[in-house]
This record gives C-alpha cells, structure tokens and sequence, in this order.
C-alpha cells in the first residue's frame, strides 16, 4: 500500500531537485515516444538537447537560444508573479500580441523619421499595450468578480483577430503589393530591437535579465513581494495582515500584462519584423510551463526559459534532420509540465510503502 | 444496565511523531452513558473515529455485543448501529436539512417521508426543525440538531457524541442533556467526549480518562470530585492566572452603532453594536459560535472597515482604516482560525512574525524588509512565550496547536498593543499553555491595555473578563460586570434556549415509548 | 450585402448543430464542478476527442465507433488530470492548463496523417412525414443523433442531480469534501468518475466538430470552444437547463456571426470572428455576481489526513 504523509514543512532539496528529475523522466518518456514515431530515441534526444549547444553548428544555435528564450523568460517572469498569489493570467499570448502592436503601431506611425527617440517609444508602447490588454481581466476582476482565467484567455482570441485585422488593413505595408503584413522593422534602423544581429543579441535579452533581477529583489527582499507570496499562500491571512487584493490583483495582471507586452515588442521590431497574421507562436503558452518549471523562482524561470529554448531550437533541428513532427516538441513540453506537477507532491509529501497486514 | 455493548482493548494507533491512543481499553455498557475525557490532543478524536470505522488501529481488538467488531468504513459501523455527532460538523451548507439527514443514513427513504419522519423525531425528542431548511442559515445550535437527528433516524445503538456542548448555550444544554436521557432510557448507549467536568458529573455513568493517548484511569463521576478529575486529565495540579490591578483607566476603544453585512453568504450581520473598553480592562464576549464573533473581529482589524464613526480609538475615529492603519494607532488582532487567518501554514515563522509586525516594528523600510530584524522579533516572541519549536525557521504548520497559538498571542502582546481583540485565544490548546496565554492577557491588561476576549469558553470568559457581554444572531447584549453572574444569566444573554420549549420533551415522552 | 441570402430556418437548425458540442463539453464541465473540481483541460480533451473520434471512423469506416473513440479519447487524457489532482494533490489551475496544452501537441502529432481527409458522414435523422413538415421540421427533425443525445444528456444530468442518490453523494462532494469523507463517502473516488464523465463529454464533443459539424480535421479546430464551454457553466450558474439556453444562445451567436460574414456585411470579417469570444467575456461580466450555485469545494484538493 501506498500511504501519503504530509511533510511538516516542504522540502527544500526537493523543490530543487524535482524539475531536474522532471526533465530526466520527460526525456526518457519522449525517447519512448519518438521511438514510437519510429525515430531513434537516442538521436533525437541528443539532436534536441545536445546538437544545439554542442554540435557542428553550435554556434549558430547557440544565440538562437538567448533569442528564443528572452520572450520566455520575460513573461514567465511576469506570470510568475501572478501565479504566486493565485491569480491566473493565462492570456500572455494575448498581452504579447497586443504588445507587439501597439509597439510596432507606434514605430511604423514615425516612418521614415529616424530618431533616437523611436524605439523608446515604441519600448514603451508595447508595455502599455500588454498592461492595458491585461488590466480588462484585472479590472473585471477586481469590479465585478470575473473569472480572469476565461478573460485573459478570451482574450488571445480576440488579440488574434486584432492582429489580422491589423495586418490586413491599419498596419499594411503600403508598399507591400497587396501582401498581409506590415514594413519590415529590421529595415527601419530606428526601430529595430537587434543591439547586433549578427551575434544575435537585442535588447529583449538586456529586459529579460533585469526583468530576473527585478523580480528576485521584489519577492525577497520587498513587503510586496511578501504580500504576493502571502497572498498565494493564505489570502485570508493576506487580509488580515492588510493587504489590499484589489491593489495586488491590479499589480500582478498589470506586471505580467506589461511584460508580456514588452516581450512582444522586441519580437516584433527583432526576431520577426513585421506584424502578421502567423505572428505568434506560442510563447505566451509556453511561458506557462516556463514559469512552473522553474519553480516561480526568478533564477528558476530563467534557467527553465533557456531549457525551454533548446528544446523549441533542438526541435526545429530534429524537424529538419529527423523528420521529427513539431508537434511532438509540443507534446514533449506538455510531458514536461504533467511529469512537472505529479513530481511536486515529493516536495510536500512523503510517500510511504507499506505492506499491508504487518499492523 | 444489562450487559456490554462495546468492548475496546489495547487499541493502538501511531501517527508520525505522535502516539494517538497506546493501548487503549474500556468497556461501554448497554444503556450506558459513558465519557471519554481528555484534554485537547489526549486522543479522544482518534479513538472514536476508529470506533466509526474512518480510521483504521495499529493493533488491538474490539468487540460489539461479544462479536469481533472490525468496521473498514463509517458504513459498517453505521449498519451495526454506531452513529456519530461530529465535533466539527459534518453537514453540507448548501444542501438543506433533509439532503443532509439523507447522506448520512445508509438506506433514506424517498425524500417526501424522510421529511416526515425528521418532523417526527424532531418533535418526539424536542429538537423542532424544518427539513427544507438549507442548512447553512441555521444556527449553531440547529445544525447539531441536523446532526442529532440524522443519527437517531437510523436507531442507533450507541451514540457518539464529540464535544456537542461547545456550541450551545447554556439552556441548550439542559435540553440536550434532557434527549441524551431519554434516549438512554431507551436503551441506547452514549459514548460522551468532552473535557468539561461539570456537564460530565451531571451526565455520565462512567468516565474513562485520556491522556497522551494511554488510558490513565477510570471513574464514577458522580462520586468523583472535578478536581480529581481534573488533575487526572491533565496530570498535573493546575494554576490559576493571578490578577494583579483593579485600577481602570479611560476608555480607550469606543463601538457605537457598528452594522455590517457579511462578507460570505452564510455569514451573520452584525446589527447596531455598542460598546467601550477601558485601559486595563478585559472585555470578555461570549456567544455561541457563528453568531457574528469572525465578523465584529475583523471590523475590529480593520479587514472590513466601515464607517469612520463607529470605531474610535482615543476618540479618533478610525471604522474606515486597514488592518495596517490601525496597527499603526495601537489596534491589534488574533483571529481564531490559526492556520490559515492568524498565519500562513506554510511560510516560516519568522514570516509569520512579519505577517504583522511590519508596521510596529519598523521591519520595512521604503518597503524593503530587515529579515534579521524580523529573526530577531521571531525569536523574542519564541523565547517570551515559550513557543517549543527547533527555531523561527520553521513553518507555522509544523507546530502544535498550542504552541501556534502561543506564538499568535504572542506576537500581537509583544507589539505592546493599546488594544488587542483576541477570538478564541485558547482553542484546542493544552492546560498548561491555555493558563500560559490567559496570564499573558491579563498581564498585559494590568499594564493598561484594553482587551476583548471573544470566546465560546464561558469559563475562561468568566476567569479573567471585568466585563462581560455575548453576541446572539450578531447583536450584542448588555455588557455586565464579570463577577456574580449566574450560569443562568449568562445563558440568556446568549440567547437562551433560541425558541425552544424545555417542557417539551417531558410532555411528549409518554407518547413515544 | 445580402441579408436574405439568410434563412431563419437554416439559421435555427444550423444553430443547434453549433451549440451541441458546446453543450456536450459544458454539461460534462458542470458535473465535474458539482463535485468540487476545475478542470481547465476541457479544450485538450475535446481537440483530443476530436482527432480520436476522426482517426477511428476514417479507419474503421463508421462514426458511431469514432464517437465511441472520442469519448474513451476523451476520458483516457481526462485520467491524467485525475491522477495529477486527485493523487499527486497537484493544483487543478496548473495540472488542467497542463492537459489542455497537452491535448493540443498530442492531437496535431495524431492527427498528422488525416489533414484533408472527409470522415464518413453521419446519418441524420429523417422521419418521413415529421421530417417533412415546413419550419419545424428541418429544425426539429432533420438532426444527427448526436444532436438529441445532447439534450437528453442535459435532462439526465438534471434528474441525476435533483433526484438520484447518486447525485445528491456528488453534490455533497463538491459541497464539503472533508463532511463527505467524515461521513464515509469516498470522496476521490466520486471525483475521478465525474472526471472521466466530463472526459467523456468534452471527447464526444470534440468529435462532433470533427466528423459531423466541419466535418473534417485541422489543427486547433476547437479553437477555443473548450474555453467557452467552463464560461458556460459559470453562466449557467451550474444548472443544467441553463447550460442548454447558454449553448444556444452561443451557437446562436456563432452561426448568426458566420452568416454576417457570408452576407458580407460591412463590418470586416476579423470584427466578427472576435464577437463570440467577446460575447463570453460580456456574459461572464453579467453572470460573476450570480455564485450561488458554485460547489463550495470547488478547486479545493482534498487529502484525508488522519
């Protein structure tokens, strides 16, 4: 018999080593899955994991990681927050959209005036894009009690149209031939967030960094962090020690709102160009399980982006080399999560075996 | 009494870290009232949950009507004839009263004459209730009603009953003591779990007494002096807090006319309270649990502020200010509910600590938290108040009750509050740190706080309140000195018998045999 | 623009066949809320019900054994989330957005093979005669079976709750687990079979879009009906006849949208699309105040500790 025993108090070694452990028993159940898809397990394990930092290209691939996995860590950054005090806010894919609009709204609205200015502003509208995106959930919320887990998450919805209607119509590169989509924002120096293309870095990189910093000051070292915490924990305790829930939820949706927004940005005037229909791919949904993998912890998160990042490089590898389906990444970063939560019962439980009948 | 109904001998059940019941034995006879006795955490609890069949022993045997007795689950022990009055109620708030009769009984009938037969038993054994009632509107003492008559739908044979008096006035008692009677007359056998001695000498035929989970004796407590009793239960001789000053001071916190809905919907409306608290002076409200005692603690707190006017402190009118507001002007607060309201079961007690004492004891500046000033007001509380805990690191779930509940006193007293309310400060906590905590109120009282004392403990109420007032359907009585009221008065200051006739079981006792 | 290219009675009856998988996701959601349980996967169990339910007719030639599959689909992925919640006491946020993400990469991995693929079609009701009648016929008679079971599914999932033991034991669950447990009912095990119940349902759902309302399959076609489907049980207020108007009136809005669209109404197409999503959030708004009917228990876990 099997008998859970609940630990006096979480275990710390644990709540470390469970991604770990997460991420081994994903690879060996993936293994099974590609040899299921009649790929060689081996080759495809080490084509995702080890051929992007490791192999005859590494160095191609290896910016690519920071390229892929700064969105992720920045809006896992803010999810996490969020998260912490059990306020849900599903809908980054939305905030990053809007993000990227509004920012993108703003570079292409000064073209072709080139200024110093431009990507300030623009830096600043996508925040602002993703924060307001994000406090409709917040304000429903906090006014009428709305659940924001389906408003954030109606949300994307809608933000997809906006970003169809946007590259269809408002947005349009006029000189496009009839093309969806906006002027590219490479072209447009002063728009663009590459610091240097070649070596594949741009400033989203510089906000994810800062954004890890922040946050690890904010959860502790700050009373609001405390709150956020406490909140999360034991939000009638919350209350009573004088935390205002309507100021957090408004904080913690407008946070991950504004830093998803901001990812979207730099995508947006970087790695991808131009606003398009296919803009997005993902990384609001994915930053989910970057910020559970990396235990909502700021350093955790940025290793579980840069972990997260390999795994969509090494997967478009194995897709090219392989054959390998990009949907079984998709399955595979699931995996990770399922695997994820199961494991983080060790943490506050102790399982004991028993037999039965020794009583 | 004709024979033995149950039998337990040498019951055994171990949890990590705790033995809850190390070879337990006794006998409950046939018609027999008998009392489980013991202080909180003696393994009272335990030891009736595996006699429901919720809890499996280690080791050890018992036997019903000469029969291995071995119930894997409540349903088996319910179709031997074992029903159950939960301490904590096991009734479902949103369902009504005949649904919740129904889900505990093995076989219901349809639900037309379930209703009937609950008005049935409900009048036979005067205990009036409504089956379409939800059940969530009831009062504290109705929904132990639910309970009572969920179990003798079902003709038990024995009877557990788990600490029923904790929710009833004093009147309510007498009534259901008068049932507990009948029904003993009848030939049921009741196993009696309390730790009050005077409801215990009055009731029972026999007592069987706990301590640390062992069996340490066995008494008539008619013949057994409550002070024998007491010490064999706690194993100790008991001290009695000392108070040292009469001398009252100005009025320090002033309620008048506060109103508030609740926040939940199976709250209680506090209606139109009234009422001062000196310097020096302990405020004791009494009042059945779940009529408004949760709600007037946080208007007091600050969680649900209300209008300006009704809370003055010092003549400031503070009713609209936040817990951190009033903390700031001397208003502090322990709730009852430890882990979860008072502390957050998985934070560290040095969080914990934080938890209230930011504003206090300057442990933030521009926001940023002193962690080591905070280690350092964790550890002066742990050492004050003699929280036994390997050190503040340590999560506030891994602590007993009692030592938990030290520690949230504790932390309030130590921020030398100009007043503090406190709800329930000594629930399910030991002797030996109950008198610990009490004595540290009235310390802090002699030292010229104003405190409210809201409990469901009258005698703790009437051991160290000057004044003494109770909450009824979320009004507050008359405030009355402490000292000389009867049991009687105060029991209609609770509310009496809340609408139900004492006579009516004596007339209808005839009819039902 | 041409408003007359819409019929009313095409409208109605297209409308039906629009909420039906709504309805059948929502009504297996609302059970799995009755008995104090959120699972957020009910998009990855229907796009997993979907690609099950549309894999098996195209093999096997018959959509009855594809609807089968889609609910055994449906109810296996479901499992994952009753073990993660009810035994590794995971967080029901956490584990169900898990299995909706989940459900989402395993069903365009499964479904790789069958893109442009047309399953074999549904046999629709038709009575002679009743079929035949002008108006309500083609509203209230020309249907896929699949359609009618929905509603019968609402009327038995009522009877259950208002009238059988067994639904008053699962409303008791959501209610309070710990006074369920106290009274011997075995709470996890009521949990894991209103899972799979809402498993099933969101699968069956699923591959109503996929073999009868399309019917073909993409990737992503539940394109958030899942989502809409747990704001429907909030709007429902957890009753079940309201599921069946909340269902209707999206389906409603839906089809009215897609005919907006093919009339070729001024307002540009993107405008449209978005309108249900908006729809929800607005609904949502109006019905928040209204939680009377939410199980108290409800996304709380439950472990019975001593």
């Amino acid at each position: 018999m099997i008998a859970l025993e609940k630990r006096p108090m979480p275990s710390r070694t644990l709540s470390m080593a469970t991604p770990l452990i997460a991420v081994v028993i994903t690879m060996i159940a993936g293994g099974l899955l590609f040899a299921a898809l009649g790929k060689n397990p081996f080759e495809a394990i080490r084509t995702i994991f080890w051929d992007p930092i490791f192999g005859e290209f590494a160095f191609y691939y290896r910016p690519q990681l920071l390229v892929k996995g700064a969105p992720l860590v920045l809006i896992a950054i803010g999810l996490s927050l969020g998260f912490k005090a059990g306020i849900w806010n599903i809908g980054a894919e939305g905030q990053y959209i809007m993000g990227a609009i509004c920012g993108a709204g703003v570079g292409l609205a000064f073209y072709p005036t080139e200024s110093i200015l431009i990507f300030p502003l623009m830096i600043l509208a996508g925040a602002l894009g993703g924060w307001a995106w994000a406090m409709i959930p917040a304000l429903l919320k906090v006014k009428f009690g709305t659940n924001e887990i389906l408003v954030s998450l109606m949300l994307v919805y809608v933000a997809e149209q906006l970003l169809a209607s946007m590259s269809l119509g408002l947005l349009k590169n006029p000189d496009g031939h009839g093309f969806p989509g906006s002027r590219n924002l490479n072209d447009y120096p002063s728009a663009t967030s590459w610091i240097n293309e070649a070596a594949g870095l741009h400033w989203g990189m510089a906000f994810a960094f800062i954004a890890v910093i922040f946050s690890y000051v904010l959860l502790n070292r700050h009373i609001l962090g405390f709150n956020i915490r406490l909140t999360g924990e034991a939000p009638r305790a919350a209350r009573f020690s004088g935390v205002n829930p309507t100021r957090l939820i408004l904080f913690c949706l407008g946070a991950s709102g504004a830093l998803a927004g901001l990812a979207g940005l730099f995508e947006i005037s970087g790695p991808s160009g131009q606003v398009s229909i296919d803009f997005n791919v993902g990384y609001g949904f994915t930053a989910i399980i970057v910020a559970f993998l990396g235990r909502l912890h700021p350093v955790g998160i940025l290793l579980a982006g840069l972990l997260m990042a390999l795994t969509y490089i090494g997967g478009e590898i194995a897709q090219g080399n392989l054959g390998l389906p990009s949907s079984a990444i998709q399955v595979f970063q699931g995996m990770l999560l399922f695997f994820l939560l199961a494991l983080d019962l060790l943490t506050n439980y102790r399982v004991k075996f028993t037999v039965k009948g020794t009583a | 009494m004709t024979g033995t109904l149950l039998s337990i001998s040498g019951l055994t059940k171990a949890y990590p870290g705790v033995v809850a019941n190390d070879t337990v034995s006794f006998d409950i006879g046939e018609g027999e009232v008998h009392a489980l006795l013991g202080e909180n955490g003696a393994g009272k609890s335990t030891l009736v949950k595996m006699i429901y069949g919720l809890v499996k022993p280690d080791s050890g045997t018992m036997t019903w009507k000469g029969q291995p007795f071995t119930p894997p689950e409540p349903k088996a022990a319910r179709a031997a004839g074992v029903a159950m009055v939960f301490q904590h109620f096991s009734l479902f708030d949103a369902l009504n009263v005949a649904e919740n009769v129904a889900l505990g009984m093995e076989d219901p009938p349809q639900m037309g004459d379930l209703a009937r037969r609950i008005r049935e038993v409900s009048e036979t054994y005067g205990l009036p209730l409504d089956p379409n009632r939800t059940v969530g509107d009831l009062s504290a003492g109705e929904r132990q009603r639910v309970e009572i008559i969920r179990c003798l739908l079902q003709d038990p044979k024995l009877l557990i009953m788990d600490e029923p008096t904790s929710v009833l006035t004093p009147q309510e008692v007498e009534i259901l003591f008068e049932t507990l009677n009948k029904l003993k007359a009848e030939g049921t056998s009741i196993l009696y779990i309390s730790h009050k001695l005077e409801e215990i000498r009055t009731l029972c035929d026999h007592a069987t007494i706990l301590r640390l989970g062992k069996n340490v004796g066995e008494c008539v407590p008619a013949e057994t002096s409550a002070r024998d009793m007491a010490e064999l239960m706690v194993g100790d001789t008991l001290q009695t807090p000392t108070r040292t000053t009469e001398k009252k001071g100005e009025v320090v916190l002033d309620v008048s006319g506060l109103s508030l809905e609740p926040s939940n919907p199976f709250g209680t409306t506090l209606k139109n309270i009234h009422f001062t608290v000196r310097a020096g002076e302990i405020l004791g409200l009494g009042g059945v649990a779940g009529n408004g005692q949760d709600e007037l603690l946080a208007a007091l707190s600050g969680e649900t502020p209300t209008w300006p006017d009704a809370i003055k402190v010092k003549g400031n009118e503070v009713g609209n200010l936040g817990p951190n507001a009033r903390r700031g002007l001397g208003i502090l607060a322990a709730p009852e509910e430890r882990l979860g309201h008072a502390a957050a079961p998985d934070m560290s007690l040095t969080e914990n600590a934080l938890l209230t004492g930011a504003i206090r004891e300057n442990l933030t500046s521009n926001g940023f938290v002193n962690w080591s000033g905070t280690v350092e007001f964790a550890e002066n509380i742990i050492k004050t108040f003699d929280v036994r805990t390997p050190g503040p690191h340590v999560a506030a779930r891994a602590l007993s009750g009692g030592n938990l509940q030290k520690f949230v006193v504790g932390r309030e007293v130590l921020q030398r509050p100009e007043v503090l309310v406190v709800n329930q400060p000594t629930w399910g906590v030991d002797a030996a740190a109950a008198a610990a905590i009490r004595q540290a109120l009235l310390d802090l009282a002699a030292n010229g706080a104003a405190i409210i004392v809201i409990s469901q403990d009258l005698d703790e109420l009437m051991e160290i309140s000057d004044r003494f007032g109770a909450l009824n359907e979320g009004r507050l009585s008359d405030i009355r000195p402490a000292a000389g009221l009867s049991i009687d008065e105060i029991g209609l200051m609770m509310g009496g018998a809340h609408g139900m006739e004492v006579a009516h079981v004596g007339e209808t006792e005839g009819a039902s045999a | 623009m041409d408003l007359s290219a819409i019929n009313p009675v095409l409208l109605i009856a297209s409308l039906m066949v629009a909420a039906t998988p709504l309805l059948l996701a929502a009504i297996g959601e609302l059970v799995v809320e009755k008995a104090g349980v959120l699972n957020l996967g009910v998009e990855g169990m229907m796009i997993v019900g979907a690609i099950s339910g549309f894999a098996i007719s195209v093999e096997t030639g018959s959509p009855i054994l594809g609807l089968v599959a889609a609910m055994i689909g449906g109810a296996v992925l479901s499992l994952l989330f009753a073990f993660l919640t009810q035994f590794a006491l995971a967080n029901q946020v956490a584990s169900g957005l898990a299995l909706t993400l989940f459900g989402l990469g395993l069903s365009a991995l499964m479904g790789q093979s069958y893109v442009g693929i047309k399953p074999p079609a549904m046999a629709k009701l038709d009575i002679p005669v009743i079929s035949d009648i002008p108006v309500i016929g083609p509203i209230l008679f020309s249907h896929d079976p699949v359609l009618y079971i929905g509603i019968a599914l609402i009327a038995a999932v009522w009877a259950m709750l208002k009238f059988s033991r067994a639904g008053l034991i699962l409303r008791a669950v959501g209610e309070s687990h710990d006074a369920a447990h106290a009274l011997g009912y075995n709470v996890i095990r009521v949990r894991i079979l209103a899972i799979m119940f809402g498993g099933a349902c969101a699968g069956l759902g699923g591959a109503y879009i996929s073999l009868i309302r399309v019917p073909q399959w993409t990737e992503g076609m539940t394109a958030g009906i899942g989502w809409i489907a747990l704001a429907l049980v909030v709007f429902a207020s957890w009753k079940p006849w309201r599921v069946l108007l909340g269902a209707y009136l999206f389906g409603g809005i839906n089809v009215l949208q897609l005919n907006l669209q093919a009339a070729g109404i001024a307002i540009p197409v993107e405008y449209l699309a978005m309108s249900p999503y908006l729809i929800t959030i607005l609904v949502l708004v109006i019905m928040s105040a209204d939680k009377s009917g939410a199980p108290a228990s409800l996304g709380r876990t439950f472990h019975a500790s001593q």
